[in-house]
């Protein structure tokens, strides 16, 4: 009866998972600036640790900028190098 | 061994010392030949000890501003944020007075004013930035209060 059902033992996604964009691209924004710590914390965590590209979805191009903006904002005491519970 | 190292190098050098004539010849001179001051768009972020008197801000303000103009730079805009509360703590300290000054000038500013700001001890911190197209262009927006439609899309 059931001889062409194939079980698995776990279950298959079904849903496709979002595609991730590059924000930048997408909005067309040319210029990270250090001084907007809101739109930053974007793309840290909550210990104040940068995203990686795999989660933040940036192109390497942008990402490189977000990094150099993070690091600004770090050293002018905008953004605190360590913490907890930051958002 | 050595005869197959020797080899390829030499046709390297040669093949660049010919690029270089072709670049020579076709019209471009050497740029440090020329004598233009280059002029550069900076932005200068201060962090003033938290101590300091209106009248003390405004006079320090004033008193790097003046180098900038008198070296040949110009000021484009000054935006003194006032007190702001640190992220972390600087020469213990947990809040400091902000100052952020967008300019242009030759490049030998930059070193002028870092060792006025090392010297001055009002000073706690500061950051020169370079400007590129895109952020002189974004500044310039900012200003005149754009950003506000961008804002709300995105949020």
């Amino acid at each position: 009866m059931a001889k062409n059902e194939i079980k698995y033992l776990t279950a298959i996604k079904q849903e496709k998972p979002k595609k991730k964009f590059c924000r930048f691209k997408k909005y067309g924004i040319k210029y990270v600036d250090y001084k907007d710590i809101e739109f930053l914390k974007k793309f840290i965590n909550e210990q104040g640790k940068l995203l990686p590209r795999r989660l933040s979805g940036n192109s390497l191009k942008y990402q490189r900028k977000v990094q150099d903006a993070v690091k600004k904002a770090r050293q002018m005491a905008l953004l605190p190098y360590v913490t907890d519970l930051l958002k | 061994m050595i005869h197959y190292l020797r080899r390829p190098k030499s046709v390297l050098a040669d093949s660049f010392s010919r690029t270089e004539s072709g670049r020579m010849s076709s019209g471009k001179k050497p740029f440090h030949n020329q004598k233009i001051q280059v002029m550069n768009n900076y932005e200068l972020m201060v962090i003033f000890t938290p101590v300091l008197s209106e009248e003390d801000f405004k006079a320090s303000q004033k008193k790097y501003s003046d180098m900038i103009t008198e070296t040949g730079g110009s000021i484009i805009a000054s935006h003194p944020w006032g007190l702001k509360s640190l992220a972390y703590p600087i020469q213990k300290k947990t809040t400091g007075i902000y100052w952020v000054l967008e300019f242009t000038g030759p490049s030998e500013l930059n070193e002028k004013l870092k060792i006025q700001m090392l010297r001055d001890e009002q000073v706690m911190r500061h950051m020169f930035t370079r400007l590129d197209k895109y952020a002189v262009e974004y500044n310039h927006v900012k200003r005149n209060g754009g950003f506000a439609m961008q804002d709300k899309q995105e949020a």
